[in-house]
């Protein structure tokens, strides 16, 4: 960003700092509200479509272009031209409003993901309760698209899905604690910089808790209750066709890729890489280039993972998605938190280097103990049903 | 002094166009053909019986008040997680005290069927 | 004035027509639903506020503890109110006098300690580098004000219980 300014400045002498900034500033936004949903769209569309299909051992679209590459531009172009129909019971300000503020929510996000060394929007010195605090206009738009649709299911469908965001976001901000702990920071750049060992090995626990939340916050399976065909038709946006319908669309791929990139920036080291910063400056092109191939390359396996994910596991029940949520990842998660806590002041360990060790075994520790409280309390639960049904017998 | 919240807000006033010009776009190409039937109420063909704004049950507002605490707590502890590197051995006693009295809201809720599902 | 002070004047003017543009619409509006979103515009006028006064932690909280959860209860009420969701309202019932005299009342109050009070003003050195970074923050939390730390988690633990033990109350 920086550089960017400066190079403005010496090939236009007459330009003053602010103005260039201002340039700079505007085309990345307008590179973020623009040319990224049609790209990640596109492109994350076709990737699921093609993952899921080999997982189900079918082929995926492949009519619309060469290995149906183009099957994401038809859909848009299907969208475009697709009656936009607005219920005449709804209330009309409030149905129109909720898909735009979707997005926008989405969108706002990315202005705090660092894509490469020196590229990122805003480098905010709270810059991961941000993320979180955003993420908050997103529960609005569907409360309101549930509402406003007066459709009995889009409505139960938004209790529904807030009440799992909600129930979600606690894990995830107790996991971002334990990154903030670990990094002393907030701000997006001081995470990277503070993983020379990524936190994925470090803080894997905080990893787990994190993706799950994330995976659950994007509404996506295993934690799909809000499209739950059999039970509540396509959720809070039943009523929503044509392009409104595609804003939705848009900021549900938008989020999947930015929940991935967040993942990637607070655990696998963001634009890090091998090569970065020793052989090749960070500052130089070149550098800026590998470091948003490091990053893609990061971001798209998190992806990757979250649609394996989708193709492997079945879909949860309401009330085993909130018991998840509030009576496994909350606990495991404060558990977690004062481990890391207790083994970061640990004065052997700080001077010694070893820290990362430390963490590591700690986190293990957390999570063999919860796993096998768990799986003890899957076993109770399990005798105690037996026995009513031997007694039923009798 | 520059904010870095400059950014954010070009950001929304761009973000916000997106919407204006995708609707704008799609209104000028797609067709307009209503009919009654056509905006009624979706609900699976079946004619539509009432308002959809009815009364629901009062198991959602109890997770939305044990979130607002937890979503409060987590705001407490993240100035504590930023500043801990800083801060002398009793931050972690006055950190984990913290946590604990969190935890014990977690535990009493849920003893208590807040968090039952039923 | 330079022109970065004269965009500070818009953005304060635009925030000023959102929050209380939006305060209003909340008393005004029929439609219960829609005077919960006027708050949610309200609220986020709040926002802008502290990102103005450079402020970025507490405009994240604001976002974050106001609008993603705040408001969320108030429209889950809202929603989950018998009677309330329909359509029309009527804005007052028997008690608007005494409302009308206790908001005044409420009003003159607060006018009066803004103009009594004399606010502490930040020096000099403060306002030169107004970013105070959540780092200070959390050392003057755990430091000198530690006690009050301790006790905002207790008093938390008190609203839990209080809100299950009505919730549960209402149910049974």
């Amino acid at each position: 960003m920086d550089a960017t300014v400066s190079w403005l400045i010496n090939l236009i002498p007459q330009m003053t700092e602010p103005v260039a900034r201002l340039i700079v500033d505007l085309v990345y936004a307008g590179a973020l509200a623009f040319v990224a949903p049609v790209v990640v769209v596109v492109a994350f569309t076709y990737m699921e479509r093609k993952v899921i299909a080999r997982i189900q051992d079918r082929v995926g679209p492949n009519r619309a272009g060469p290995f149906g590459l183009l099957q994401g531009l038809a859909d848009a172009v299907k969208m475009l031209t697709k009656e936009d129909i607005t219920p005449q019971d709804a209330d009309r300000i409030v149905y129109n409003l909720a898909p735009a503020l979707a997005v926008i929510g989405v969108i706002l996000v990315y202005a705090v993901l660092p894509v490469a060394p020196g590229v990122i929007g805003a480098d905010l010195n709270v810059g991961v309760l941000y993320v979180v605090a955003v993420g908050g206009i997103g529960t609005m738009a569907i409360l309101m698209a549930g509402w406003s649709s007066n459709n009995k299911y889009a409505l139960l469908s938004a209790f529904r899905v807030v009440a799992q965001l909600i129930s979600y976001e606690i894990p995830m901000i107790i996991a971002l604690l334990i990154v903030v702990l670990a990094a002393g920071s907030m701000q997006m750049g001081e995470i990277i910089a503070a993983q020379d060992v990524p936190f994925l090995f470090t803080l894997p626990l905080a990893f787990i808790i994190f993706l799950m939340a994330t995976i659950a916050e994007i509404g996506r399976s295993p934690f799909d209750l809000l499209e739950a065909e059999s039970e509540i038709v396509a959720g809070f946006h039943v009523e929503y066709s044509g392009m409104k319908f595609a804003f939705f669309f848009i900021g549900e791929y938008m989020h999947l890729f930015v929940g991935a990139g967040i993942a990637t920036t607070l655990f696998l080291g963001g634009w890090r890489g091998p090569f970065l910063g020793e052989v090749i400056s960070e500052a130089s092109i070149l550098g800026v280039l590998l470091g948003f191939v490091y990053f893609l390359i990061k971001t798209v396996f998190i992806v990757f993972l979250m649609i394996w994910i989708r193709g492997t596991l079945p879909r949860f029940r309401i009330d085993h998605l909130l018991d998840f949520g509030w009576k496994f990842l909350v606990p495991v998660g404060l558990l977690g938190l004062i481990a890391v806590a207790l083994v970061l002041k640990l004065p052997f360990l700080s001077s010694s280097g070893l820290m990362w060790i430390g963490l590591l075994v700690a986190n293990i520790l957390v999570i063999v103990v919860s796993l096998a409280a768990v799986s003890m309390a899957a076993r109770r639960s399990r005798s105690v049903a037996l026995r009513g049904v031997v007694g039923a017998d009798r | 002094m520059r904010s870095d919240f400059v950014f954010v807000g070009i950001l929304v006033v761009v973000a916000t166009l997106l919407p204006v010009v995708g609707l704008g776009v799609a209104r000028l190409i797609r067709p307009k053909k209503p009919n009654p039937v056509k905006l009624s109420t979706y609900e699976c063909g079946v004619e539509s019986i009432g308002d959809a704004w009815v009364q629901f049950r009062a198991q959602y507002y109890i997770y939305a008040l044990v979130f607002v605490v937890f979503d409060i707590e987590a705001v407490f502890l993240l100035p504590w997680a930023v500043a801990y590197g800083q801060l002398p051995l009793y931050a972690l006693v006055e950190g984990v005290v913290f946590i604990l009295i969190l935890a014990l809201a977690l535990a009493y809720a849920w003893r208590k069927g807040a968090l039952r599902w039923s | 004035m330079p022109a970065d002070q004269i965009v500070r004047y818009i953005v304060f003017l635009i925030l000023t027509v959102m929050t209380l543009g939006g305060a209003l619409g909340v008393v005004v509006s029929r439609n219960l639903f829609h005077s919960a979103l006027f708050l949610v515009l309200s609220f986020a006028g709040v926002v802008g506020y502290y990102v103005l006064l450079d402020a970025g932690f507490l405009a994240a909280v604001q976002l974050l503890i106001y609008i993603g959860a705040i408001a969320i209860l108030i429209l889950f009420a809202v929603m989950l109110t018998r009677g309330l969701m329909d359509k029309r309202q009527s804005q007052h019932n028997q008690q608007w006098l005494i409302a009308a005299l206790v908001a005044l009342l409420i009003f003159v109050v607060l006018a009066v300690v803004l103009w009594q009070v004399e606010w502490p003003v930040a020096s000099e050195q403060a306002l030169a580098s107004p970013n105070v970074s959540v780092s200070q923050l959390g050392q003057e939390l755990l430091g000198p004000y530690v006690i009050p730390f301790e006790v905002a988690s207790v008093l938390l633990l008190v609203a839990l219980i209080g809100a299950v033990i009505l919730a549960r109350e209402t149910e049974s």
